[in-house]
């Protein structure tokens, strides 16, 4: 499986991008895994050029708005109606919603 | 839910159990943690929706004030610190998830470090008490109703964005009952605060148990399982004693257990192997952009530690304090009958009688005796006015109707037998069984029991057992 190494500088190997593609469930192609191997490589490095500055005296910052503690009370507000919010669903049966069978547990 | 009085189980010897438990409780605000939709417990399926708790594009979350005040005051009782936070969004696809992600706190939780100490004398860290929300709630149709041989789901997402607290411990809890204990103790603290009703019958409150063994005297941490769907505390003590069980057979048979999630199935006493933790723990946490980070003040935290009632083992400690038994003392805490003992106490009453009778004979509650009236039957009791049976009876009337002890006493004719009376009564017997008294003067304690038993079969309940015993004692110094 030489083929599919990426190259020695990439700082993301083509099966991190398969793993985080399944994760996603996204099904890619064995281009596309190349092309975004590529592409998420040069944003990793770019991020690493980040990473390379002093930021010792820097607070984090973990909102470009310098705001906090924005919250509502807790008052109750009227809900969709019922047969509207199903009428949007694929499938519906006895009030809810009807999906196909889960494998696998959460 | 009163703690039960078993019998540990005891594991094989050699090995040591090591839990740790992580408990969901659903906090008891009026809304969702980012909707203004109803928290409501038993609606209607899907009743209570709207695009925020639907995941429906273009939607933002506003942060509930109530659930944040909830968390904190919950992380001051559980002795945590509670400072400034942010939330993360969780990343993982389940149908009864809606937006595919779910809003949860990671590496900046609301509370750190807390404790927690059992009336079994353990100590239990807290490592984290943080705030996230509740997913819909999905029921499996066709086949077993099991996930596996499901032809189909349903979903209600009701339960979708409710807010949770989940309380996560050190794998500090080497016993089976302290498992339990600790459950039963997070479950005071939830009631007493009010911060969440904590019934696990109904699912506001949930248990998983991370279990695992070591040889005991190590100090190793082997490789875990998570048991989820525990329903009760009992089923908590079962499941753990199940698992760990399972983890000492898999070592003595040279093999090992793997780390991964197991479903407690308390029908049958075990629990089945979920998914493999392996490759799902990959959730790409990341810090929520739609909502903003959350500080806590000093004077925010001193006003919560200032409004915060008497919690479970404060109160405990005044009763035993105050004389009443420990054992007693988790029992009338857990009941909420503590105030009433303490203040039953505190007009006189002896404490050893009024725990027993409020543990014993007023399980229900002092229904309408009030403290007052307690006591003096507690006295009467006590001075030998009325023997433990009487006692009893006169109990029972004042808790359904009221009333003064010795007018109730008086109107049943329980009047203290004259000691001059069961004098009399004991000569007849001892002249009726001259070889059992004389079993008893030689030193046959035994035979005392009999002796108090036809006294009181001769005075129909009336005599004092206690009189009676010193009468037969007082014979013998003579």
């Amino acid at each position: 499986m030489i083929g599919i190494l990426p190259a020695m500088s990439s700082p993301i190997s083509r099966d991190d991008v398969a793993h985080v593609a399944r994760l996603a469930r996204l099904e890619l192609s064995s281009d596309e895994l190349d092309r975004f191997t590529d592409q998420l490589g040069a944003i990793l490095e770019h991020a690493a050029d980040v990473e390379a500055l002093d930021v010792t005296d820097i607070e984090p910052m973990h909102h470009p708005v310098p705001m906090s503690n924005v919250m509502r009370p807790d008052v109750v507000v009227p809900s969709l109606d019922r047969d509207e919010v199903l009428a949007q669903a694929p499938a519906a049966e006895a009030g809810q919603f009807r999906v196909p069978p889960v494998l696998g547990e959460a | 839910m009163t703690r039960e009085a078993v019998v540990e189980p005891v594991l094989p010897e050699g090995w040591e159990l090591v839990v740790g438990c992580e408990v969901h409780c659903e906090l008891a605000t009026a809304t969702k943690l980012f909707c203004g939709c109803r928290n409501g417990f038993g609606d209607e399926p899907n009743r209570n929706t709207c695009p925020v708790c639907l995941g429906l594009p273009g939607s933002l979350p506003v942060l509930n004030e109530a659930a944040v005040a909830f968390a904190m005051q919950l992380g001051r009782a559980l002795g945590s610190t509670v400072r400034g936070s942010v939330f993360a969004r969780k990343n993982y696809f389940y149908p009864d998830m809606p937006k595919d992600y779910q809003i949860t706190q990671y590496d900046q939780p609301t509370n750190v470090d807390g404790f927690l100490e059992l009336p079994t004398g353990a100590r239990v860290t807290i490592e984290r008490a943080h705030i996230e929300e509740d997913t819909g709630k999905s029921t499996h149709v066709g086949g077993s109703g099991r996930i596996h041989d499901a032809s189909y789901s349903l979903v209600d997402y009701n339960r979708a964005g409710v807010p949770l607290v989940e309380i996560v411990s050190a794998p500090d809890i080497h016993t089976i009952d302290d498992a339990k204990a600790y459950v039963a103790e997070l479950r005071a603290i939830l009631v007493t605060i009010g911060v969440s009703d904590a019934k696990m019958e109904e699912g506001s409150m949930r248990v998983d148990a991370n279990v695992s063994v070591r040889p005991a005297g190590s100090d190793e941490l082997r490789t875990r399982c998570e048991v989820k769907n525990i329903n009760s505390i009992r089923s908590l003590g079962r499941a753990i004693e199940y698992e760990a069980r399972r983890h000492i057979d898999l070592y003595n048979s040279g093999q090992a257990p793997r780390q991964e999630t197991r479903h407690w199935d308390e029908a049958n006493g075990r629990s089945t192997s979920g998914r493999s933790k392996e490759d799902s723990e990959d959730y790409r946490y990341f810090e929520e952009p739609d909502l903003l980070p959350l500080d806590a003040t000093a004077d925010e935290i001193a006003a919560i530690d200032d409004a915060m009632p008497p919690l479970p083992a404060g109160r405990r400690r005044l009763l035993t304090d105050a004389g009443v038994d420990a054992a007693s003392a988790v029992i009338l805490v857990d009941r909420g009958h503590d105030h009433f003992a303490a203040e039953t106490i505190r007009v006189g009453g002896e404490a050893a009688l009024v725990a027993r009778h409020l543990v014993h004979n007023l399980p229900d509650g002092p229904g309408e005796v009030d403290p007052a009236a307690l006591a003096a039957l507690v006295e009467m009791e006590s001075t030998g006015a009325l023997s433990s049976t009487q006692a009893k009876t006169v109990l029972a009337e004042l808790a359904a109707s009221g009333g003064e002890p010795s007018a109730v006493a008086a109107a049943h004719g329980f009047e203290a037998m004259d000691t001059g009376e069961l004098e009399g009564i004991l000569d007849d017997l001892i002249a009726a069984h001259p070889d059992e008294w004389t079993r008893f003067v030689e030193g046959d304690r035994k035979v005392q029991g009999f002796f108090v038993g036809q006294i009181m079969a001769a005075t129909k309940g009336q005599a004092d057992g206690k009189v009676v015993n010193q009468l037969m004692q007082a014979r013998l110094a003579g």
